[in-house]
């Protein structure tokens, strides 16, 4: 990498977003909680923050989340935009240790030190984050938003857990194999 | 059926607004509406987001679809602030007026409504916002206006992209999800949770190597045109900003400071009306 932040960071925070803000509709439910479905956006974020890093991660999941809110929903929970775009970003700082380019993510080490980080990052966004703003901001109730809060984290850990496990493996596969070619004497 | 809420061109004097200018007032308004609990802030900014809804002649067949799942998620949550704490309002406002009694421990107390019917006006404040925002400004001219303030034009462009791309996505996600269906993978909510996980992942999967592609053509073609050699960048769909986007501007950095004043005069962010 040259630079931090190239016109492929660019590129990658544009597009990734709108895939982010396009799979908004997507839900697999879980249990009928507002705001608790199992999310697979989360998942695509996760592949953006282990492929480019926590700048391009944390930016689709705060520009992700906030602008897929106002699009679908009409409205923007920013106590919820915030924990989303701490998720991104805590997973991109470990970029380097997955090697997913390399095609180090088939190894079972990067993917357990992946899924060690989501759930540390999932836990402090969603049962600390995300209740304290919602407190701060809306002025919920303590247990309501500590159990949405717990469950949003459980929906977020499993759907990374699963589906951005199974992406970024295959993701990274295809990835070796292109990168593989030997010189031909 | 649209579900989205796009952009649509017209010609009214929200339209004509620079887009900065709409971007801040957008975010102060959220900021003011996230902080304050006045019920009377909250009404008043009501009355003014459906007085600029009807300036700026948005439709309701444009917003109707969303708005009705925004009243489904919206009847849901008062239900449940309901549910795990009846007496919500009762703490905040320090009194209880008991109205009805349901059963257990559950009792309707006017203090709770109250506390419920401001935690709902605060919803309704940013709604109107965020449609007229959207329906009313050019997102490429948003970008230029983004860039006029100081915010690097490589993050300006990021944002352009991401709005000029959402419609792409959607079309290809919607293209590989009808092939896999025809393929035999069912989208619906039968089967197991890893189950219907493993049937997202097949949809996915495609739509993720496509945008990596995509990725790839886009920042090829913006690097071959030079794309980020230069401090600088003009922009096509630049807007000047004109007297009545210095007095909206001056009129919504105003309100906020007068709102916030107005909440937090008596020490509380909440207006109480039970003393």
């Amino acid at each position: 990498m040259k630079k931090k932040f190239g016109i492929r960071e660019v590129v990658a925070v544009g597009i990734g977003t709108a895939l982010f803000v396009a799979l908004t509709s997507v839900q697999v439910p879980l249990v009928v909680i507002p705001n608790t479905d199992l999310q697979p956006r989360m998942a695509v974020m996760a592949f953006f923050a282990t492929v480019f890093g926590p700048i391009v991660g944390g930016i689709i999941g705060l520009l992700g989340h906030a602008l897929g809110d106002a699009i679908f929903w009409g409205s923007v929970w920013w106590s919820w935009v915030i924990p989303d775009g701490i998720v991104g970003a805590i997973i991109g700082i470990f970029a380097k240790q997955y090697a997913v380019k390399d095609g180090g993510f088939t190894k079972k080490s990067s993917i357990s030190i992946f899924n060690g980080v989501q759930i540390a990052a999932n836990a402090i966004a969603w049962i600390a984050v995300a209740p304290a703003l919602d407190i701060l901001i809306y002025a919920e109730p303590v247990n309501k938003v500590f159990t949405q809060g717990a469950f949003a984290f459980l929906g977020n850990i499993i759907i990374i857990g699963i589906l951005g496990t199974l992406i970024i493996a295959g993701y990274s596969k295809i990835a070796e194999k292109s990168n593989n070619l030997s010189l031909e004497e | 059926m649209n579900r989205m809420i796009s952009y649509e061109n017209k010609d009214t004097p929200i339209h004509k607004l620079s887009g900065f200018t709409k971007l801040v007032f957008f975010l102060l308004w959220c900021i003011t509406s996230a902080i304050t609990f006045d019920t009377r802030v909250l009404v008043v900014m009501i009355i003014m987001g459906a007085m600029i809804y009807i300036i700026s002649g948005t439709k309701w067949e444009q917003v109707s679809g969303v708005f009705a799942i925004i009243m489904f998620f919206m009847v849901l949550n008062i239900l449940g602030i309901f549910f795990f704490s009846p007496y919500e309002g009762c703490k905040i406002y320090g009194s209880r007026t008991d109205l009805l009694h349901l059963f257990g421990n559950y009792t309707i107390t006017s203090e709770q409504l109250f506390y419920e019917f401001n935690v709902l006006i605060k919803y309704f404040t940013v709604i109107p916002s965020i449609f007229i925002f959207l329906t009313t400004t050019d997102p490429s001219e948003l970008a230029a206006s983004l860039n006029r303030i100081g915010i690097p034009y490589t993050a300006a462009y990021s944002l352009e992209i991401t709005l000029r791309y959402i419609p792409d996505v959607q079309d290809e996600f919607r293209r590989i999800k009808n092939a896999q269906e025809a393929r035999g993978i069912e989208m619906s909510s039968k089967g197991s949770l890893l189950y219907r996980i493993k049937n997202t992942a097949v949809i996915i999967f495609p739509l993720l190597f496509s945008s990596m592609d995509r990725i790839e053509v886009v920042s090829n073609a913006m690097e071959l045109r030079g794309f980020g050699k230069k401090k600088k960048r003009s922009w096509y769909s630049q807007k000047k900003l004109t007297a009545m986007d210095f007095a909206t501007l001056a009129f919504i950095i105003l309100f906020s400071i007068g709102s916030l004043v107005l909440t937090f005069a008596d020490g509380s962010r909440f207006y109480n009306p039970f003393i």
